[in-house]
């Protein structure tokens, strides 16, 4: 085991990330911020959203969405420079940036979620 | 269909100079020829100096893939006319280094495959009075496919990650790897996972896929990778939660 | 002759790679569209949260946001990234099949079923979100 790079752990995240956000994300995008805005579907009240979001199980899948997704970005994108723009001397930055990026997200997602 | 083609090779003569450089010949179409046929031709008929690998001419050997109009394919499995009107484009394989014309050097592509041990590991072998290691038929399909590799090398030269990362342990070695973790008689899947769970090595693909579109058996190298994948995440989750059921080994 | 030749000293030739190598094949260039679709990924988590947000901050906060979304360029942008989205999942399930090999009774599941099963569930958890969004 020794040796062994710490990249499965990456992995699953952006694999799991990958797949909830092909799962739920087209539609809730779609939903929310086209089908609302034009009016094919009424927009839900405000009360209403807050009780939503209130429930715990609520919150605790809409973090579970947004950290998955955002480690799911971060490990992709990483390839992306690395392979895309032939970056890979600057592997130390690049790792940092995105998943210091993707922790960021989780940490504020984390605290607006906590203190909803 | 047109009674002639202009072939133009990818020529490298380090001898006469330094840069490769494209030269132009003039073949005729047979309906029933293949791109390696019209090689021949060139070979035997208009350039005696020309140099490339081949062998079987039946899709077996391995040895015959190119670059033909920029895709990787076995010179011996392609018709001619398929590639009409041309100029047909033949270069050598991408991703290796150049030795001359269409020939490639196949070191590292050697020694990557011996390093993951494409044979049968035994912790112990059976005593040969006990027979021979029986296999059941649905034993046999776990890894059959991985097993119709003939190391053409078609997938390294399609893989971009390859290209661009020389130590990429890549598509068909990863596969081979694959052939005998599914062999109901080896065991050698944590040596070759001890290889192969490395930033070079399954880690480095971002599954692009176009390994398993090229490859001439169906061998779905890409495929290969992405189990491996999900089995090297269950073994380092297990390792994380139970790190006592590690250390026995 | 080439004058750099030396003799037995074979000299091989390297291929450079370009930088934008992936424009080289149509289907280099669909993996690179397919790998940026993770930005697609990350603006949707990024918008949720601030939706989140404009829902916490109260009624009129939740009203602006209303609004911003109603934007002709902020539309436009989440078309957009939506048809990332949609290629990110097309892309996603399609290659599911290959790394999600089971067995059932020694056999090997064929890819049609897997890949059946996952738009299947793409569709149910999409009408879900429409019908529980719908009701609301
Ligand atoms: S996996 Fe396919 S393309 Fe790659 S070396 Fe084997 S037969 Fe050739």
């Amino acid at each position: 085991m020794k040796g062994r790079s710490i990249e499965p752990f990456f992995w699953s995240l952006f694999s799991s990330g990958g797949m909830l956000a092909a799962l739920v994300l087209p539609a809730l995008a779609l939903a929310l911020w086209v089908a609302i805005p034009l009016g094919w579907l009424q927009a839900p009240g405000h009360q209403h959203l807050v009780a939503l979001i209130g429930h715990p199980v609520t919150r605790l899948c809409l973090f579970g969405l947004i950290a998955l997704a955002s480690f799911h970005w971060g490990h992709r994108f990483r390839f992306t420079l690395y392979d895309g723009l032939q970056l890979k001397h600057l592997f130390g930055l690049i790792a940092t940036l995105c998943y210091g990026g993707a922790t960021i997200l989780t940490a504020v997602a984390a605290y607006v979620l906590w203190t909803f | 269909m047109a009674d002639s083609v202009a072939i133009e090779v990818r020529r490298y003569r380090p001898e006469e100079k330094s840069e490769p450089y494209w030269q132009r010949y003039e073949v005729p179409v047979r309906e029933e020829w293949m791109i390696l046929d019209a090689l021949n031709y060139i070979k035997d008929n208009l350039d005696g100096s020309l140099s490339y690998r081949w062998a079987c001419r039946m899709g077996v050997c391995g040895s015959c893939g190119m670059m033909v109009g920029g895709e990787p394919i076995l010179t011996c499995a392609s018709y001619l006319a398929d590639h009409l009107p041309g100029p047909i484009r033949i270069e050598p394989l991408r991703g290796f280094p150049v030795v001359r014309d269409l020939v490639n050097n196949l070191d590292d592509f050697m020694d990557k495959l011996t390093a993951v041990k494409p044979w049968i590991v035994r912790e112990q072998e059976q005593p040969l009075s006990e027979g021979e290691y029986l296999q059941t038929p649905e034993e046999l399909d776990a890894y059959k496919q991985y097993s119709m590799c003939i190391n053409c090398m078609l997938c390294y030269a399609a893989c971009p990650i390859y290209e661009l990362e020389p130590a990429f342990i890549g598509p068909a070695a990863i596969a081979l790897a694959q052939r005998y973790n599914f062999d109901s008689r080896d065991q050698g899947a944590e040596e070759r996972m001890d290889h192969l769970s490395r930033d070079e090595g399954i880690w480095a693909c971002t599954f692009v896929g176009e390994c398993s579109v090229v490859c001439p058996k169906d061998v779905d190298p890409a495929g290969a990778i992405q189990r491996y994948k999900v089995k090297a995440m269950t073994q380092w989750y297990k390792s994380m939660l139970l790190p006592w059921g590690e250390r026995k080994r | 002759m080439n004058p750099e030749y030396r003799l037995y000293h074979p000299k091989w030739h390297r291929r450079k790679v370009p930088i934008f190598w992936w424009l080289r094949k149509w289907s280099y260039m669909k993996f690179i569209l397919r790998e940026l679709t993770s930005l697609a990924v990350v603006y949707a988590a990024v918008l949720l949260l601030l939706q989140v947000v404009a829902v916490s901050r109260g009624e009129e906060a939740y009203a602006n946001f209303l609004a911003f979304l109603e934007r002709p360029r902020v539309l436009a942008a989440n078309i957009l990234i939506i048809l990332g989205l949609l290629f990110h999942a097309v892309t996603w399930f399609n290659l599911a099949p290959q790394a999600l090999v089971l067995r059932l009774l020694g056999r090997r599941i064929p890819d049609r079923v897997v890949l059946l099963a996952h738009y299947l569930g793409w569709l149910a958890v999409s009408a879900l979100i429409f019908g529980g969004l719908a009701r609301l």
